[in-house]
């Protein structure tokens, strides 16, 4: 055969699925490379790590390997009271970097180089483990959120920074952020107000450099529950989020949310084992009329899956 | 069975086994797919039905019915029309049937491995790329490429003059779908982040159902109607132009996904355009076929297999001009992120490209077994059940969805929207379950039919005889 039609054709569906390519992932990479990160997108990235969900660091998607997040009201090295309290961010030896640390192009040109030179984050070493926060500096007549290596500026070590925070103030939010994925609440749950009427309820809508460096976004995209990118504002009390979070229909009687109670594990805060049993029967009790009010939740544990998930809500979805 | 011919000599396999083992394979995965649908559904409407375990929590399970669907029924069934027609139509055997064999095996290990780390929760977190990407590489290559060098090879040794109209189709979607397999994954495999990986993932999300599902989809139509009717394709020109504007249009609107997200505004303005522009490749499938059909429509209510072929071409119809519109700004801010959308995307892949499907597994494992199908009564059953069932699902959607976007758009608090859906809950899991016994109904069916369907003579199509039954 002179004529092989399907050498031409390949050729021009090649070329045209080429043309599709450059318009649709190469010239939208030019735009998303000049984002500057903001605050939230700085925050977001150094309170993550590398990678949320399966990874080299945590195959089992567990929430191992992740970085701490502290809310600090003294100075950990000197002991000076900070006020008001400021965050930071903690990775022991051996935890990967956050994407904006290890690719500091990812937070944009003015973001990295204001990181590089004014905030030393070059100098972090994974191998020796940093503390990182967010400070704002001037380029050029307008102010930018960067990020500070308090290793390097400080001298704070992880281990000191760790130990200045009470448990209270220690959020684990990497971990947080993977119960997040691994549970698939974002099948229900939007991470994205929409640029319309939605912002009246649930806050405003992110901005373009409020993504950089997370990974995955997750932001949802079918809505069968409230968005809570802004929830820990509407709703602060860690309390409600454990009832409901145990039991969604103890605090909204008419949520079709799961119950999540296996996410407190095996044993409760004091070491005893969690009778889930004798809760449902006593629930079921409440459900039918002969008991007055619903049995107690149990408390968790320090290093339970809902521990850092409740950190997490309250800490980064403000 | 057909394992045995794994290490058989390529010539000692019967032609066609590669065929009937896909072919099984998908309709299986359309039970296990169906069935997880039908209880994540009932799950929707009665929260505390299955509690108090991880494993039959509904955020593990929702990205199994979904994978398991796509990447196990519709991507095998795929695949099963692929490894009779290519062939068919070349005028030739398919390149490999010991090559066809192993890829369906594989796909089946592959494919279980994967389901069972996501249902664990082992996962990326990115929708439709959920799967971790170790296993994405293997599907790569393990799975895709294989199927596209069969389906290349079985084209370039071909023994007709030109290609038909199905097998551009074919050979240039497996191509598209390995390139946008590995764009998708990209952003695991070199840790891209932020909108960057938010694209990707609908990026990718998109185009496996434009460069994929739907045109693959109406490639197996433009053979089993022609083939079943006896009528000659209405035009291959207007099929030209389907195929090629499905290129130029289809692969370019991802960003459609994301007009609330913080894209580039000439991104998401041009993903628009584009998106009703896909109106263009409808229109010429639609009326492409319906004109095949000239002079034959009484084989719409005669025969099972048009029945099936022709209902998914008629429920195309309202897919595009949804598809073509409710991605544009004046309709999108309304019911973007809603139950809407679930309908949407269950006409597409339960609706119009399920039917096509079913319709070409039904023929074509009839004539790779030279078996009249077992039973029409049970057929006539599964048409009706799987038809009935997907329009509860897909009418108590839409109306959920038009009840979400007026409380977005109303302000309405959210526990309200909840309480207002719960009968349109109820009804999806109706409609779920009556999808998913049709589906059992048919496995048994086909299971018959290749142990007592009649046997149909050399030179006769299995449609063309009565049934004894």
């Amino acid at each position: 055969m002179a004529f092989q039609q399907h050498k031409l054709g390949a050729a021009a569906i090649g070329g045209m699925l080429g043309l599709s390519m450059t318009i649709t992932l190469m010239f939208p990479s030019f735009d998303f490379r000049s984002a500057e990160s903001t605050w939230v997108g700085l925050d977001k990235s150094l309170s993550n790590g590398r990678v949320i969900g399966f990874s080299y660091e945590d195959p089992t998607v567990t929430g191992a390997n992740k970085p701490i997040t502290v809310i600090l009201d003294k100075d950990p090295k000197t002991g000076e009271k900070i006020d008001p309290p400021m965050r930071a961010y903690v990775y022991e030896p051996g935890v990967p970097f956050a994407p904006a640390v290890r690719h500091p192009a990812n937070t944009g040109p003015t973001v990295s180089q204001l990181s590089l030179s004014v905030g030393k984050m070059g100098e972090a070493t994974e191998a020796q483990g940093a503390v990182f926060a967010i400070n704002r500096g001037e380029v050029n007549g307008k102010d930018w959120d960067y990020i500070e290596n308090l290793t390097a500026l400080k001298g704070w070590t992880p281990a000191d920074t760790l130990r200045a925070a009470t448990d209270e103030n220690t959020r684990y939010v990497g971990k947080g952020k993977t119960v997040y994925i691994t549970e698939g609440c974002w099948w229900c749950h939007t991470l994205l107000p929409e640029q319309t009427q939605d912002w009246q309820i649930f806050g405003a809508p992110p901005m373009l450099g409020d993504f950089n460096g997370e990974m995955p976004t997750a932001f949802g995209s079918d809505r069968k529950a409230p968005d809570i990118l802004h929830v820990a504002s509407r709703n602060s009390s860690r309390e409600w989020m454990d009832m409901h979070f145990f039991n969604p229909r103890l605090v909204q009687p008419n949520s079709i949310m799961p119950r999540f109670d296996y996410l407190w594990g095996e044993t409760d805060a004091h070491g005893n084992k969690i009778d889930f049993d004798k809760w449902r029967t006593e629930y079921k009790e409440y459900r039918a009329g002969t008991r007055i009010y619903p049995p107690e939740i149990p408390e968790y544990a320090g290093n339970s899956e809902v521990r850092a998930l409740v950190d997490w809500i309250l800490t980064s979805l403000k | 069975m057909l394992i045995k011919y794994l290490f058989a000599k390529n010539e000692d396999i019967p032609a066609g086994s590669s065929s009937v083992f896909f072919g099984f394979s998908a309709i299986f995965w359309f039970v296990i797919g169906t069935g997880l649908g039908s209880f994540n559904a009932a799950k929707l409407a009665f929260p505390d039905w299955v509690t108090g375990s991880e494993m039959f929590a509904f955020g593990h399970m929702r990205q199994v019915h979904v994978l398991a669907v796509i990447l196990g029924w519709i991507s095998m069934a795929f695949a099963m029309t692929m490894m009779y027609m290519t062939p068919a139509l070349g005028n030739t055997k398919l390149w490999s049937e010991k090559l066809g064999l192993w890829n369906a095996f594989i796909w089946n290990v592959g494919l279980s491995l994967g389901l069972f780390l996501l249902w664990m929760g082992i996962t990326s977190g990115r929708e439709y790329s959920d799967i971790i990407w170790p296993v994405d590489l293997a599907i790569m290559f393990g799975v895709l490429l294989p199927l596209g060098i069969n389906v290349w090879m079985t084209i370039a040794h071909r023994r007709t003059q030109g290609i038909y109209i199905t097998n551009w189709f074919f050979g240039a979607c497996v191509f598209f779908i390995i390139v946008v397999f590995a764009v998708g994954q990209s952003p695991e495999l070199f840790n891209l982040t932020g909108l960057t990986e938010a694209y990707m993932t609908f990026w990718f999300a998109h185009n496996v159902l434009g460069l994929w599902i739907t045109p693959v989809a109406a490639a197996i139509a433009y053979y089993t109607i022609p083939k079943l009717t006896g009528n000659p394709l209405y035009s291959h020109r207007i099929g030209h132009l389907h195929f090629w504007s499905i290129i130029a249009f289809y692969s370019t609107p991802a960003s459609h996904h994301l007009m609330s997200a913080p894209l580039p505004e000439w991104l998401k303005s041009f993903a628009s355009v584009e998106g009703v522009l896909i109106l263009i490749p409808a229109v010429a499938f639609v009326a492409n076929i319906l004109l095949t059909m000239k002079g034959k429509w009484s084989m719409f209510v005669e025969n099972i297999e048009t029945k099936f072929s022709i209902t998914g071409v008629l429920l195309a119809i309202p897919l595009n001009m949804q598809g073509g519109f409710q991605q544009t700004r004046a309709i999108n801010w309304y019911i973007h992120g809603t139950g809407w959308i679930v309908a949407h995307a269950h006409l597409a892949l339960l609706g119009m490209s399920t039917f096509l499907e079913i319709a070409a597994v039904y023929f074509g494992l009839q004539q790779i077994l030279r078996r009249k199908l077992y039973s029409l009564a049970l057929a006539n059953f599964h048409y009706w059940f799987v038809l009935i069932g997907f329009c509860i699902y897909w009418i108590s959607m839409t109306i959920a969805g038009l009840i979400q976007g007026a409380g977005k758009i109303y302000e309405v608090p959210y526990i309200d929207v909840v309480v207002a859906e719960h009968p349109y809950m109820i009804a999806r899991w109706v409609g779920g379950t009556m999808v998913f016994t049709g589906n059992l109904v048919w496995l048994y069916n086909m299971y018959m039919t290749a142990r007592e369907g009649t046997v149909v003579p050399a030179g006769r199509y299995a449609h063309e005889m009565a049934y004894e039954r």
